[in-house]
């Protein structure tokens, strides 16, 4: 019985359908990656931190909406776009509350200071967002049945053992055109608006460009909110994808995450997505093709490898030493 | 004389007959260098001597290149074309170079000393083997550590080899001893000749900016070089510093032995202190000769007019003055004791 | 012209150069003119309480979905449940306590509004703590060691109901001062961000169980070999990585060191995966066991047999070896090759201007460093008896950074209050058991904020001519990555 299964499980394996639903699959879970990266990327290029709680954030993100989501539906509402936008917006708005906090509290009296301390309470920060969710919210994973179901088929073939189909499902569809849609307007944001220039100000140098009439205290405030505002929509799209969160999902998202980042190149907005992408793909083919156990181990294999050859990631800037 | 320092004597201060030292015993011979970084040529096809015992002059309108061609020596940048040649003796004659050159190999050792090919060299063996040392146009001290600490480190390979790479500096033996006292010797008699000394103890980024200078001059001389590179030394002394660094400078040539390559704005203390200079322009050699010579060269004169009128001013202002200086150095130095 | 040159450079000494710049450095970051912020206006009681609304205003806003509704598993699927009366408690206490903390800092507030600039400035004026430190180091640290040594003694006799509890606490702060010192030498020396230290601790416990379940050897025989296994994953690791910068290596270090506890997790047939690795043998003293019997130790020296006694054996071990850590690191800076580590942390550039190998540099601060964190996890092997991957995530690493970074950079005996502070009154607080891991995460924060160098913020140099002068933090970089 068991050996018959290997067997058709290799079969399969060899299948171009099995090829495409891999890629699919990592796609979706490199578009929630991605929007996790992002956050990591953006606050990086601005205070040149690693903001370890930012997978945290992506975490109190999911509670927020998974508490949301019971509150609608014991209010009554059955309309399922409704209260997924409401949902999206109520928890983009709590999520920012927390990011601003998380930056006000633990950083902002730290800038300029050296660089180790933020760290520190970066560190610090996780552990305290955690355990108060753990203890407000309780350790047990939390389920939500899936609420939408079904998909698109788009292939289907036929092997000696049974037939195999390969569908893209409407949650992945939602997934990688909300990433999507997400990216362009991001894009635009820090490429035309005030706040996007003020951005990339600060990024280049706070100190000229407080000189030159920006408030560099909240650029660097509305970075952290706009970070978060992603996580949380990241978070979103994990509870309704996979169905079951816990307080522990931001640490190993997190670390996912800034691996992404630090692959695309870190500070590279583009770079966070690309990495995200990378990262999704290589955990998903490695668990399609080789072993899920060593999924991450692939997936740091492939970042150490990546920095060694390209010390700036994939898209970063390659840094001239200066002497 | 530094204790440990077993360096040749210094040549006679200005040669005797018309030849140039730099044409009859570099120490430096750079070979149709070229730097490219991308599309942009920093560096084109340039070609000088630095002379044995000589003080070298590498000047320019900025952004000529010259702190590129410092980094290529130095070995932070590599070239992108070119041959860098340091000989420690002079009987590095071209048939040796070009044997070394055909050989693939980075240096060899000869009787006088040795031939070393910098351009295949990572920049720490360039200090540690070929002996070239250099500061930094930004200084570039451990600020965090005491002053002595910083000339301790310049002497780290030394060190190492006496503590038998830490194994017998963990258990304090004899040798270690005798070698780590040697170089705290070294590091006060470099003290004493920066005017350090009575600042010993305290960390390196106290110090004023002018003491910073000097003490990445000392740290530099702590690693006994042969030829020590200087980026700016004089950017932000203001005069009486000037006139120190120009004392320690003639004190390194003649007392040490030590040949000095220094870029340098301030043509006060280049025409005072140059026995050779090299002007560059937009990465090539626009003039290469004694700085009477070049002061006169039309073309450098060109090159500084070509760049804007003030800065043309305020060069030929500052030539003329260094030159009033240069000829009343004397009596001033005598007149200010109070 | 010398006693000019005197007289002008005594003057300069005023205002040293670093001191100006450090002063230019602090004014650039608070966002100050030619952007200022509004100043307040108005009385300081209607300002507080604004402020404190505000604050309450933005915990009601952060703790909604989270104290006001929860979440349950239930029959039937998720239950929702709410709970106003903690919700607006946790309300009323931020507005009190924001209300309480705007009292209390009022004045210095008052003083000029740029709250960064005037906490720096205090923080390098008034270090007592680290200026007393650094002139006592020496007494302070015989002291401290007296005690230690008396300790187990004075537990056993004191306390002798509850002494295997305090004994294993002991034991428990010395092993994380013991893997403080050896990552001390790769972050506070070298200055390179390791996030992934907990890898060779991993290692070095590995070793000596594995040794034991294969071979069949003994603790002190596994001990040098467990150290040299991790002094060269240390140098596999390091060797490509090391030319990365700053928060590149560390990614790729917390990343190594995830690697490794997923190996030990999934390779069942050898490391036994989560099952772990269990009867890893006790040392003994010279080849007698500490264990019932008159053969044994407590039995020839005529003692009734305690389990405390093995304890107290235990703690005199993880103090040996800790004190070797400490003496090899005291050592070592005084040695060219740790200073050449500081002159890394302080520009690697200019280390290589003066002909420092700093490939060669890193790699042996890392492989020394990754040497006494496989001392610690063969320790911490026989110690537990038991051991498996869960003992080395990466909180474990976080662990230790913070308490090198909180006790100070560099120092040794910052490492050690910090681990006495940290471990211990974690320890302390275990009735509040689901509380405590959340004060021990905003205590991290706390003392960060009020002391960014850490405890103990003040270099002591390593070679002197005349007189010992320490040097303060705020002169001392920390390093790439930093």
């Amino acid at each position: 019985m068991a050996i018959a299964r290997e067997r058709r499980r290799g079969i399969v394996k060899r299948t171009m359908e099995y090829f495409v639903q891999q890629l699919i699959n990592g796609v979706t879970l490199g578009s929630i990656y991605g929007l996790i990266a992002i956050g990591y990327t953006m606050v990086y290029g601005i205070i040149g931190m690693i903001n370890f709680a930012h997978g945290d954030i992506f975490m109190v993100g999911s509670f927020i909406a998974l508490t949301v989501f019971m509150i609608m539906l014991a209010l009554g509402v059955t309309a399922l776009p409704l209260i997924l936008l409401i949902v999206l917006i109520v928890a983009m708005i709590f999520t920012s509350a927390w990011g601003w906090t998380v930056e006000r509290i633990a950083y902002r009296p730290l800038r300029g200071s050296f660089r180790l301390a933020p760290l520190i309470t970066a560190i610090g920060m996780s552990i305290v967002l955690q355990n108060f969710v753990q203890l407000t919210q309780g350790a047990r994973v939390k389920p939500l049945p899936p609420q939408i179901q079904g998909g698109i088929t788009l292939m289907q073939g036929n092997t000696d053992t049974g037939a195999i189909v390969v569908q893209l499902s409407y949650m992945q569809i939602i997934i990688i055109a909300t990433t999507v849609v997400l990216m362009a307007a991001f894009s635009t944001l820090i490429a035309k608006t005030e706040l996007g220039r003020a951005q990339r100000a600060c990024e280049q140098d706070a100190k000229m460009a407080s000189l030159l009439g920006v408030n560099v205290d909240r650029t660097i405030s509305l970075t952290f909110v706009m970070g978060a505002a992603l996580a949380a929509v990241a978070g979103v799209m994990f509870l309704l994808y996979y169905g079951v969160i816990d307080f522990y999902i931001g640490f190993v998202a997190g670390v996912k995450a800034f691996t992404a980042a630090v692959l695309g190149g870190i500070g590279s907005l583009p770079g966070a997505m690309l990495g995200g992408l990378a990262i999704g793909l290589i955990e998903t083919f490695w668990s399609g093709y080789f072993s899920v156990e060593y999924k991450d181990v692939a997936a740091f294999s492939i970042l150490a490898i990546t920095l060694i050859f390209l010390p700036s990631g994939l898209l970063g800037k390659p840094e001239v030493e200066k002497v | 004389m530094s204790p440990a320092s077993a360096k040749p004597a210094a040549p006679s201060p200005t040669p005797a007959d018309a030849t140039h030292r730099w044409e009859v015993d570099p120490v430096l011979t750079v070979e149709h260098l070229t730097m490219r970084f991308g599309g942009l040529v920093a560096v084109d096809d340039l070609s000088f001597n630095v002379g044995r015992g000589d003080i070298t002059a590498l000047i320019g309108p900025n952004g000529a290149g010259k702190t590129t061609v410092f980094n290529c020596v130095t070995g932070f940048y590599k070239p992108t074309e070119g041959r860098i040649v340091m000989r420690h003796g002079r009987d590095g004659g071209d048939e040796a170079v070009r044997k070394l050159t055909e050989s693939g190999e980075p240096w060899a050792r000869t009787d006088a000393g040795g031939i070393f090919l910098l351009e295949r060299m990572p920049d720490f063996r360039i200090s540690k083997e070929a002996k070239v040392a250099r500061t930094f146009q930004n200084i570039r001290l451990f600020s965090g550590m005491t002053v002595l600490e910083n000339l301790l480190i310049a002497q780290h390979n030394v060190l190492m080899a006496a503590s038998g790479f830490t194994i017998g500096g963990i258990f304090n033996l004899p040798g270690f001893r005798a070698a780590r006292q040697a170089a705290i010797d070294k590091a006060v008699y470099w003290l004493e000749h920066t005017r350090l000394i009575d600042q010993a103890d305290i960390p390196a980024g106290g110090l004023p900016y002018g003491a910073q200078r000097r003490l990445e001059i000392a740290r530099a001389m702590c690693t006994e070089p042969h030829l020590l590179c200087l980026d700016e030394p004089a950017a932000g002394l203001n005069p009486r510093e000037t006139s120190e660094l120009n004392e320690l400078l003639e004190f390194i040539r003649t007392e040490e032995g030590t040949s000095v390559l220094l870029i340098e704005h301030d043509m006060g203390v280049v025409m005072e202190i140059s026995d050779h200079v090299v002007v560059l322009d937009y990465g090539e050699k626009i003039s290469d000769g004694s700085a009477e010579r070049v002061r006169n060269d039309p073309s450098v004169i060109a090159a500084y007019l070509g760049v804007e009128d003030e800065e043309v001013a305020e060069a030929e202002a500052e030539a003329a003055a260094a030159a009033a200086r240069a000829a009343k150095a004397p009596a001033e130095e005598s007149g200010d004791r109070p | 012209m010398s006693d000019i040159n005197q007289a002008g450079s005594a003057e300069e000494h005023q205002a040293p150069g670093a001191l100006v710049e450090w002063e230019q450095r602090v004014a650039g970051y608070g966002g100050e003119p030619p952007f200022v912020e509004e100043p307040e206006y108005g009385s300081p009681i209607v300002l507080a309480l604004k402020d404190a609304a505000i604050a309450a205003g933005i915990a009601a806003a952060l703790f909604l979905f989270f104290i006001g509704f929860r979440t349950d598993i239930n029959l039937g699927g998720l239950e929702l449940t709410t709970r106003w009366q903690a919700f607006g408690i946790s309300i009323v206490a931020v507005f009190v306590g924001r209300l309480a903390f705007r009292m209390l800092f009022w004045g210095s507030r008052q003083k000029g509004g740029r709250s960064l600039a005037t906490r720096a400035i205090e923080s390098r004026k008034g270090t007592p703590l680290s200026e007393h430190f650094a002139r006592h180091s020496g007494k302070v640290g015989a002291f401290a060691l007296a005690a230690a040594i008396v300790y187990p003694i004075v537990i056993l006799w004191a306390f002798p109901l509850k002494d295997k509890q305090f004994i294993d606490l002991g034991i428990l702060v010395l092993t994380y001062i013991m893997l403080g010192w050896g990552l001390n030498i790769v972050v506070g020396l070298a200055g390179l961000l390791d996030l992934g230290y907990v890898a060779f601790y991993a290692v070095g416990a590995y070793s000596f169980a594995l040794f034991a379940q294969y071979f069949d050897v003994g603790f002190w025989f596994a001990l040098p070999v467990a150290g040299l296994l991790a002094a060269c994953w240390g140098i596999i690791l390091g060797f490509p990585v090391l030319r990365l910068r700053g928060d590149y290596l560390a990614i790729v270090t917390l990343a190594f060191g995830e690697i490794i506890r997923i190996v030990l997790l999934n390779w069942y047939t050898f490391t036994g995966g989560p099952d772990g690795i269990s009867g890893i043998p006790d040392p003994t003293f010279f080849g007698l066991a500490f264990a019932r019997g008159d053969d044994n130790l407590p039995g020839l020296l005529g003692l009734k047999y305690d389990s405390a006694y093995k304890q107290a054996y235990f703690f005199y071990i993880i103090l040996l070896l800790a004190m070797i850590t400490n003496f090899v690191t005291m050592r070592l800076r005084k040695l060219p090759l740790g200073r050449a580590w500081e002159a890394l942390r302080e520009d690697e550039i200019a280390c290589r201007s003066l002909g420092i190998n700093t490939t060669n540099t890193k790699l042996t601060a890392f492989a020394i460093g990754a040497m006494f964190g496989g001392f610690a996890g063969s320790f911490f092997a026989t110690r537990q008896g038991f051991i498996s991957p869960e003992s080395f995530t990466f909180m474990e690493s976080a662990l230790i950074l913070a308490i090198v970074v909180l006790g100070g950079l560099g120092s040794q005996m910052g490492v050690v209050i910090a681990s006495i502070v940290m471990i211990g009154g974690f320890e302390l607080f275990r009735d509040l058991a689901e509380y405590r891991m959340l004060i021990f995460g905003l205590l991290m924060v706390i003392i960060m904020v009020w002391r960014p160098r850490g405890l103990i913020a003040t270099r002591d140099p390593s070679a002197i001519l005349k007189q010992r002068q320490s040097i303060s933090a705020d002169m001392v970089a920390q390093g790439e990555g930093h």
